[in-house]
């Protein structure tokens, strides 16, 4: 059952948004038509490979290729010494901070590896087999050097340093000597000893996560061609064309305006495809070898190379009244960063206590490297972890005082006005609405049966706005090609489409929906921060309007009256003089005579999207334990969720149906599990196991729509915040279920077998 | 080493191929002849973006060697539309939204139709446990079970 529940929506009467037509690319992607990354072949083509570090850390000592590029069908050898050095400053790209100087050290290991399968070499050559030929004739002399995987012992004094140089930012006093602690942030609000004095119950818990890979299934992969002129060509799988180029243009040295990047369609990405890892590489070997080079990564190189999340220690403390009010919130967050600094721990700070409204909160975050992979954006990051580790004392805090879990929550939500811990004062937000459905959703009075439990747990997520172009070209025939800078990846050129329709007043099959290469528009942030629905759908509505200034432009030149008395109604100008002489001029017609009116019709936009609204869930499971094996079943889901306004309903579903089921994965099963040489154990979806289809039931969700009143019609991002809730849902409802409070991710079938044996809740047979 | 000569029919035309002993299936499918609407997502069996159809049994192509295809039928997902005429499943997958990236959706609509093939009438159960073999991290599934039951009473109908 998949209902939507309006609340308060905007008085417009809307024609094509809210309604479910099929996706303009569609076709492509039943067909096998649709080219992902590794789908482009071109002739005269390389393939590319990289040869990894098979320690967790290391010292390169040399590197000698020479064997390499002597074998016949070798045309490029690379290594770091084939990129310049870069200095360590922070440099916003687009609403992220980018660390060159760590960037250009992650495609291409330098002075030391730092993570088994940390890239020290790549070859180009004229096939799969003379490639991987080459990469065992690389001779690299390294020198073993301690190493450290776990975020306490990273912590610890005496830890192996990944970086000499790292002076924990953010301390105070700064720090004599450096550490794999990058940075130190904190949050204040109110004064928590005075909450805490004010409190009849106090609950303290620490708790444990495990890095999770985003589990995409298409691997990293891209074809680069560099001309002898130093032209540029990039096709790539990636969530942002234009931050590829930023990036790789940055690393090689280029111009911006030299190298073109396009953006294939993308197999899945969820935070993981905004950074770059073969693409320089790509780029360096063909301008090498003067031929277009192919790369694909292996997935094992996608487990071993790639960003995870982060995985993590969490405490957490809060207080509260016993009538239900929350007096004082206070958490300590360790997220792992791996390689290099920049875990999402100040988001994740900034998240823990978001959905309530609370007088009195402290946060303090610290961002921890240790011998990994360099962390990635996954889906709302850092959020998961700090609100998954809340949720449950909020849960246990209910329990204690007697409340229902929902009641509880709506006694402390956040709302129009709050003033959140990390600073500003929420606008209209859903928390109430989600969880005001939950409580009336059948799901919630559901009879469960034995040895099953139910659990509820609410997410927050902030959503961006940024840099957005759009361009509409009309056609001479009326139709209109729309092209927008976000890579499409999950059904987005559907909502485009929508909503330049919606405003032009035009059938959506009218509106032909493409993503641009880098040479096409300006400047777009990436595919991210549940920001395209929101962001390049107010550029495509501003682009409209643009357009149908400029349509009512002629059809008041045609009619020779002032422009004021020309009106845009259902994709026509008509008059509203009162004149019965004037008869409406449609979009076709007046763009089949646009050429002796003024000229092309172009409806453009360029904005720096503001207003982007927090989009808030509340998640109910049931779940059924097996007390023998300790195999958890997801017997019942149902996600709620605030969108705004939800242009195409079925999608936005679809993002909450698949981040329940993301994060049903991070509770119950994946981990990444490292040997004692920092060895990564499970790089593959055998041993890695993603939830599969049997693994799940029909997830039902419930939208709900509280405008967002910076958006034109509404909408807030969606995409992210459905993978909050999840983890503490489950872990409520085992407790439910058991009786055990759960503080470990995954909950997985040995975990579980171990509390129940040792909590002695096993069925003794006979008993 | 000299590579092999192949005899094969895919998607119901014959056609001829070169391949080394080890290329696979899959390889050959993509760096060959070029039909990439069979995806590789781990080349070792476990994600079934690369699902086709062996002489009608259903096989992940990078689980077989190219030369395995000598004198048997292939079947892809580009041999699934008729002319102009989608495939039910590829009808109803989009009429659902069954898909969000589409990367597994090849390998999805080639194992449904190998079982509705076979089992016209299966239960939501009977189908999650038969499409257990191909990964999809976009969807949570919900929207491709009931694209397939719903091809599925269409197929009957």
């Amino acid at each position: 059952m998949n209902d939507i529940t309006t609340k308060g929506l905007t008085e417009r009467e809307f024609k094509v948004v809210g309604t479910r037509p099929l996706r303009p690319d569609g076709v492509d992607k039943v067909t096998g038509r649709a080219k992902f990354g590794a789908d482009l072949y071109v002739a005269n083509m390389l393939v590319g490979k990289v040869l990894r570090s098979p320690h967790a850390h290391a010292r390169i000592k040399s590197i000698d290729t020479s064997k390499a590029q002597g074998l016949h069908g070798v045309k490029a050898v690379i290594t770091a010494a084939d990129f310049s050095d870069l200095p360590s400053e922070f440099i916003p790209a687009g609403e992220m901070m980018v660390n060159y100087r760590d960037m250009t050290r992650n495609v291409m290991a330098r002075e030391k590896a730092l993570y088994e399968g940390h890239a020290v070499a790549a070859v180009a050559a004229t096939t799969e087999a003379v490639a991987a030929q080459a990469l065992a004739l690389i001779d690299v002399d390294y020198e073993v050097l301690p190493h450290v995987i776990d975020v306490e012992q990273a912590m610890a004094p005496d830890a192996p340093l990944l970086h000499d140089n790292m002076y924990t930012i953010g301390a105070d006093p700064k720090p004599a000597k450096p550490s794999n602690i990058a940075k130190r942030v904190e949050f204040n609000l109110g004064d928590l000893a005075v909450g805490f004095a004010k409190a009849d119950v106090i609950v303290e818990r620490e708790f444990t996560t495990a890095p999770v890979h985003q589990g995409y299934i298409e691997p990293h992969a891209c074809l680069a061609s560099v001309s002898e002129d130093g032209q540029a060509e990039l096709f790539c799988t990636t969530q942002g064309q234009f931050i590829v180029r930023s990036f790789c243009a940055k690393l090689l040295g280029m111009d911006l305006a030299k190298l073109r990047v396009t953006a294939s369609e993308i197999g899945g990405g969820f935070g993981g495809k905004t950074v770059v890892y073969l693409e320089p590489l790509a780029l360096a070997l063909s301008r090498k070898a003067g031929q277009p080079v192919k790369m694909v990564m292996s997935r094992t190189e996608v487990f071993r190379a790639t960003g995870p999340t982060s995985g993590s220690k969490v405490w957490v403390k809060v207080g509260a009244t016993r009538d239900g009010r929350i007096t004082a919130a206070d958490a300590l967050l360790k997220y792992q960063a791996g390689a290099f600094q920049g875990s999402p721990v100040q988001p994740g700070a900034m998240c823990a206590f978001a959905p309530y409204d609370l007088d009195n909160v402290r946060v303090i975050g610290f961002d921890v490297v240790s011998n990994r992979p360099k962390v990635a954006a996954y889906r709302a990051p850092g959020g998961p972890i700090a609100e998954y580790a809340v949720e449950c004392v909020i849960d246990e805090l209910a329990k204690h005082l007697k409340l229902d879990p929902i009641e509880f929550r709506l006694k402390n939500a956040a709302q129009e006005g709050t003033k959140a811990a990390y600073g500003p004062k929420f606008g209209p937000i859903g928390l109430v609405q989600t969880l005001e459905a939950a409580r009336a959703h059948p799901h919630y009075r559901a009879p469960l049966k034995p040895n099953q439990g139910r659990g509820v747990a609410s997410g927050f997520w902030f959503n961006i706005g940024g840099e957005t172009c759009a361009a509409l070209n009309l056609g001479e025939d009326g139709s209109v090609t729309l092209v927008a800078g976000t890579p499409d990846i999950g059904g987005s050129r559907a909502s485009l489409a929508m909503m330049a329709a919606e405003e032009l007043g035009i059938a959506l099959d009218k509106v032909r929906p493409l993503i641009g290469d880098t040479s096409t528009l300006g400047f777009n942030f990436l595919t991210g921060g549940s920001r395209v629905t929101f962001s390049s759908g107010m550029a495509v509505i501003e682009a409209a309007r643009d357009m149908v200034r400029q349509l009512r432009e002629r059809a008041a030149m045609i009619w020779e009256i002032p422009l004021d008395e020309v009106a845009w109604e259902d994709g026509c100008a008509r008059s509203n003089s009162g004149s019965t002489r004037l008869k409406e001029l449609s979009l076709a017609e007046i763009a089949k005579t646009a050429g002796k009116t003024g000229g092309p019709i172009v409806g453009n936009a360029a904005i720096n999207a503001q207003g982007a609204g927090p989009s808030l869930a509340t998640h109910v499971v049931d779940v059924e334990v097996d007390r023998e094996t300790g195999k958890v079943t997801i017997v019942r889901y149902t996600a709620i969720q605030d969108a705004g306004k939800a242009v195409h309903p079925a999608y936005v579903e679809g993002q909450m149906q698949g981040g329940a089921v993301q994060g049903i994965g991070w509770a119950l099963n994946e981990e990444y599990i490292y040997n004692a040489n920092g060895r990564l154990d499970n790089p593959g979806f055998l041993d890695y196991r993603i939830p599969v289809c049997s693994d799940v039931p029909m997830i039902d969700t419930v939208i709900v729509e509280v405008p967002n009143p910076r958006h034109p019609y509404g909408v807030r991002g969606v995409g992210e915040t459905p993978i909050v809730p999840p983890m503490a849902a489950i872990a409520n409802a085992m407790e439910n279920a058991l009786g055990i409070r759960f503080t470990q991710l995954p909950m997985s079938p040995p975990r579980v077998l171990e509390a129940i044996d040792r909590t002695g809740l096993v069925d003794k047979p006979g008993a | 080493m000299p590579k092999h000569h192949v005899t094969t029919t895919i998607n119901r035309d014959p056609v001829e191929f070169l391949c080394s002993s080890e290329q696979t299936l899959l390889d050959v499918l993509r760096d060959v002849l070029q039909l990439t609407g069979s995806k590789e997502g781990c080349a070792s069996g476990d994600c079934g973006a690369c699902s086709v159809t062996l002489d009608g049994r259903l096989v992940c192509a990078c689980l077989v060697l190219g030369v395995e295809a000598q004198g048997r039928s292939v079947e892809t997902i580009e041999g699934m539309a008729q002319g102009d005429e989608l495939h039910p499943l590829q009808r109803k997958f989009l009429e659902h939204a069954a898909l969000q990236c589409g990367i597994c959706t090849p390998g999805f609509l080639v194992a449904s139709k190998a079982l509705l093939e076979r089992n016209p009438h299966p239960t939501e159960t009977e189908l999650r446990y038969w499409l257990a073999g191909n990964l999809c991290r976009c969807t949570g599934y919900d929207k491709i079970v009931r694209a397939v039951l719903d091809a599925a009473t269409e197929m009957r109908s």
